[in-house]
């Protein structure tokens, strides 16, 4: 039995002439923090899509806790204690926060006063308490990113996928929302995430997955991977892997 | 709000004390609107599910309690069970192929159509069901059979199916089933992330829908004596189904219950001014040039126009 | 079975499949551009055709030459309809859109209901008594004018929005409305433009049927989802699966028509129509729905 809390082995998939993913494979221990980045079109929100069951892969595996994931709907997935956020947010717009909020507590607490009491929580954790009545469809842009995050948590999830949840935001606001996914992690969550911005990566992760066009070029601690020369000669062109020192 | 509506109900249902047969028909006629209403609005409002057929479900429950207490003898009481139970097997199929194959939107607003149409035409050209001259009921004014001397009895038949249905949908709003349905509404994708089986809670919802349409079916069988494919099944009548939820308030309780008040009695009037000219059709101009008002301005219908402005209730 | 009565159910389904095409072109433009599905698209073509009659009836003007007329008068509903009221909430929820079309048709259909009363009428014209005969097989002189005028009605939007700016603006808008939005366009009145051309496509295919057909208010219901089947065959927001569709599908039913009892013809539509939904997702050739 493997001690990984999340596996994929060997995942692949392919629309029409395009081969999106090839032979992904890399482990997630309980407690970490892995960041997955790569340049765009990489395929990372595909590798999302495929571990949360909104994509079937053409071959491989996904494991979790010694469960293969693979042809689990969403939903089921879910259930399994994975939870994910998009990356173009998708609150309820008719609903208000703590009903947005709510919809994810009452997968493990099917009455409705447990699960709003639950919401109310969370929302306090993620410090949307002011808006708690608020549509969520009135809500900024920072606002929106923590009501996804609140309401991926309410479903007390044991892995937390992430899919650019700083896109979009200030600095501050950003400093601000890294330290709420800090506090998530000290409290027992994995954390998965899909991040561009390099300095936040950097400092959350406890271990770094890069991907370049569909497939895995490096893995380990962020030093090792900043440096690795596939990382950069992915970033930013083989012109720079041996670039004379300034 | 629990006072007035509390009040309401206590006026209702001393009405019929005081008033005319003319007066009590229409009140059958918005009450049993209203419930039809409320059965869609389960599927269509709570859910979101744009059904545009579901005239289907009444015309299968009306034709299957009709045929069978005309052939077998059996009472309308437990056929209307029976004609129910049909119509939520017809339900299930339709939501099965709609909710399987990925159908959403206009998509399933014509697949909705289709099936009703399907069954019209079926039912227009098979001599069981009596082709198009359809089925004529005897009048026995058996209370057994469904069918009562006194109007008044129909009223409170008719206002029984109301509240019940419209309990039905108080206890969904109440509960997890409700807050799924209306995550669902909103954004399909989102809710299965979070843990919703969305496929199962559509399915619930069209197969509650439709089973009370058709139980709805056998209170139009036994209160007007005759089925004919074009009126059972027709898209006219899927129309007067939906309209009342939509122009009330879709998604909302009170909303099919309103926009009954409103409409039946505007379609009443409007068909007895019209025909009289022999325009007849001419009160569903008015419920299209209602849609197309409701949409431009007041998409979430009348009852919540109502609730902001007159500050009732929060949730 | 009979091969002459094959071969002419071929040639009667081909010619006619021009006026198929042509309704159907309008609606999948309506669609590519705009994202909109009219529901009232066969009670537009009906209004063409009682705009036809009204010509014959009243003006002595012949469908062949009328069909611009109502053309053009369908173009301005068409623009009416998109300006006045679905440019208001083209940002609104679907079902939105869903509804307010359907309200739409209701009113078009009943109004002509009003206006017309439900009996079934048809249009003289001195075309549809001309036959010409190759053989064992006649071609209907009406049918090849109507397949002609459809074809070249066809060629011309082919060549409006290939050539033309205003063409252009609408495939880019259809592309990318904000792109298009970004760069100028005025979005909302391409898309006015968009469904006014829409509409009188269906409004001209009506015309050029009305002496063809007996018709009625209620066959708008009947066309509008004949327009569905081709277009979901051929691919939302395709113009050549439109196009294609059109004559497939009425090469279809008029084969179907040899082979089968007419009072069926509506029950194998609306199945049809069932099945295509099921089987489709993007049609022959289109791109993905909404």
């Amino acid at each position: 039995m493997s001690a990984a809390l999340l596996a994929l082995r060997g995942l692949s998939k392919r629309f029409g002439g395009l081969q999106a993913i090839r032979d992904l494979s890399f482990d997630m221990a309980p407690g970490e923090v892995l960041g997955l980045i790569g340049p765009n079109g990489a395929g990372k929100t595909t590798a999302f899509n495929l571990i949360s069951g909104f994509l079937v892969p053409d071959e491989g595996d996904v494991v979790f806790d010694d469960r293969s994931l693979v042809g689990l709907k969403p939903h089921a997935v879910c259930q399994v204690g994975l939870a994910r956020t998009f990356q173009i947010v998708r609150p309820f717009p008719r609903l208000s926060v703590l009903d947005n909020v709510k919809i994810g507590a009452l997968g493990r607490r099917p009455a409705m006063a447990a699960a709003r009491e639950h919401a109310r929580a969370v929302i306090a954790r993620v410090g949307l308490e002011s808006k708690m009545h608020a549509a969520a469809g009135a809500l900024t842009l920072p606002e929106r990113k923590r009501l996804e995050l609140a309401r991926a948590l309410a479903t007390e999830p044991r892995l937390l996928l992430l899919d650019e949840v700083m896109a979009g935001l200030n600095p501050t606001e950003i400093v601000a929302i890294l330290g709420l996914i800090e506090g998530i992690n000290r409290s027992g969550v994995s954390i998965l995430l899909i991040e561009h911005n390099m300095r936040a990566v950097m400092s959350l992760s406890h271990r770094i997955v890069v991907i370049s066009f569909g497939e895995k070029i490096a893995e380990g601690p962020p030093a090792a991977v900043a440096n690795h020369p596939k990382v950069v000669e992915a970033y930013l062109g083989d012109a720079y892997v041996h670039a004379p020192q300034a | 709000m629990r006072v007035a509506c509390a009040l309401a109900l206590a006026a209702l249902l001393v009405l019929p004390l005081f008033l005319s047969s003319y007066a009590v028909t229409l009140f059958i006629f918005i009450f049993f609107y209203a419930y039809l209403g409320q059965a869609w609005n389960i599927v269509g409002g709570y859910a979101g599910q744009l059904s545009a057929g579901h005239a289907a479900f009444v015309g299968v429950g009306a034709y299957a309690s009709a045929m069978l207490s005309m052939h077998a003898g059996l009472t309308p009481w437990i056929g209307m069970f029976i004609g129910g139970a049909l119509s939520a097997c017809l339900g299930v199929v339709i939501g099965y192929l709609g909710f399987r194959f990925g159908l959403r939107g206009f998509y399933f607003v014509l697949l909705t159509v289709a099936f009703a149409e399907i069954c019209r035409i079926v039912a227009l050209n098979t001599e069981a069901t009596g082709g198009a001259q359809g089925l004529y009921i005897m009048f026995t004014g058996n209370p057994r059979q469904f069918q009562f001397q006194d109007n008044r009895v129909y009223y409170y038949v008719a206002l029984g199916l109301m509240l019940g249905a419209t309990g039905i949908a108080a206890w969904i709003e109440r509960h997890r089933f409700g807050a799924y349905l209306s995550a669902i509404r909103d954004d399909e994708a989102a809710a299965e992330a979070l843990g919703v089986d969305t496929f199962r809670y559509k399915m619930l919802a069209m197969t509650i829908s439709s089973f009370l349409t058709g139980v709805g079916g056998t209170f139009y069988a036994f209160y007007l004596f005759s089925l004919q494919p074009n009126a059972v099944f027709g898209i006219p009548l899927s129309v007067e189904i939906i309209i009342r939820p939509i122009v009330g308030g879709a998604g909302t309780l009170l909303g099919p219950i309103l926009g009954s008040f409103i409409l039946s009695p505007l379609a009443e009037v409007s068909r007895a001014y019209f025909q009289a000219g022999g325009w007849s059709g001419a009160h569903l101009i008015m419920y299209g040039g209602l849609l197309i008002a409701v949409v431009l301005f007041l998409p979430q219908g009348a009852y919540p126009f109502i609730a902001r402005h007159l500050r009732l209730g929060q949730r | 079975m009979d091969p002459t009565l094959v071969v002419q159910g071929l040639l009667n389904g081909f010619l006619f499949g021009g006026v198929y095409s042509l309704m159907a072109v309008g609606l999948t433009l309506i669609f590519g551009v705009m994202r909109v599905v009219n529901f009232a698209h066969g009670d537009m073509m009906v209004w063409g055709m009682y705009l036809a009659w009204l010509a014959s009836t009243r003006l002595g003007v012949d469908p062949y030459l009328g069909f611009l007329g109502c053309a053009a008068a369908l173009f301005a509903l068409g623009f009416a309809t998109q300006r006045v009221l679905v440019n208001r909430i083209i940002d609104a929820p679907h079902e939105m859109q869903i509804l307010l079309m359907l309200g739409v048709a209701l009113v078009l259909e009943n109004a002509a209901l009003v206006a017309f009363g439900p009996d079934p009428v048809r249009v003289r014209s001195p075309l549809t008594a001309v036959t010409v005969w190759l053989g064992p097989i006649f071609v209907d002189v009406a049918r090849l004018v109507t397949f002609g005028v459809a074809i070249v009605l066809t060629l011309a939007l082919y060549l409006f929005l290939t050539k033309t700016d205003l063409g252009r603006s609408m495939r880019a808008a259809a592309d990318n409305s904000y792109g298009a939005l970004v760069i100028g366009t005025d979005v909302r009145r391409v898309y006015a433009v968009a469904f006014g051309i829409g509409a009188a496509c269906v409004g001209a295919a009506g015309a050029l049927v009305s002496p063809i057909l007996p018709f009625s208010p209620s066959g708008g219901l009947t066309a509008s989802v004949a327009a569905f089947n081709i277009v979901i065959i051929g691919g939302m927001g395709s113009l050549v699966g439109a196009f294609v569709g059109g004559l497939l599908v009425s090469v279809a039913e008029s084969l179907g028509a040899v082979f089968l009892a007419p009072s069926l013809k509506e029950l194998v539509s609306f199945s049809l129509l069932v099945l295509i939904l099921l089987l489709r997702p993007a049609g022959l050739f289109g791109k993905s729905a909404a």
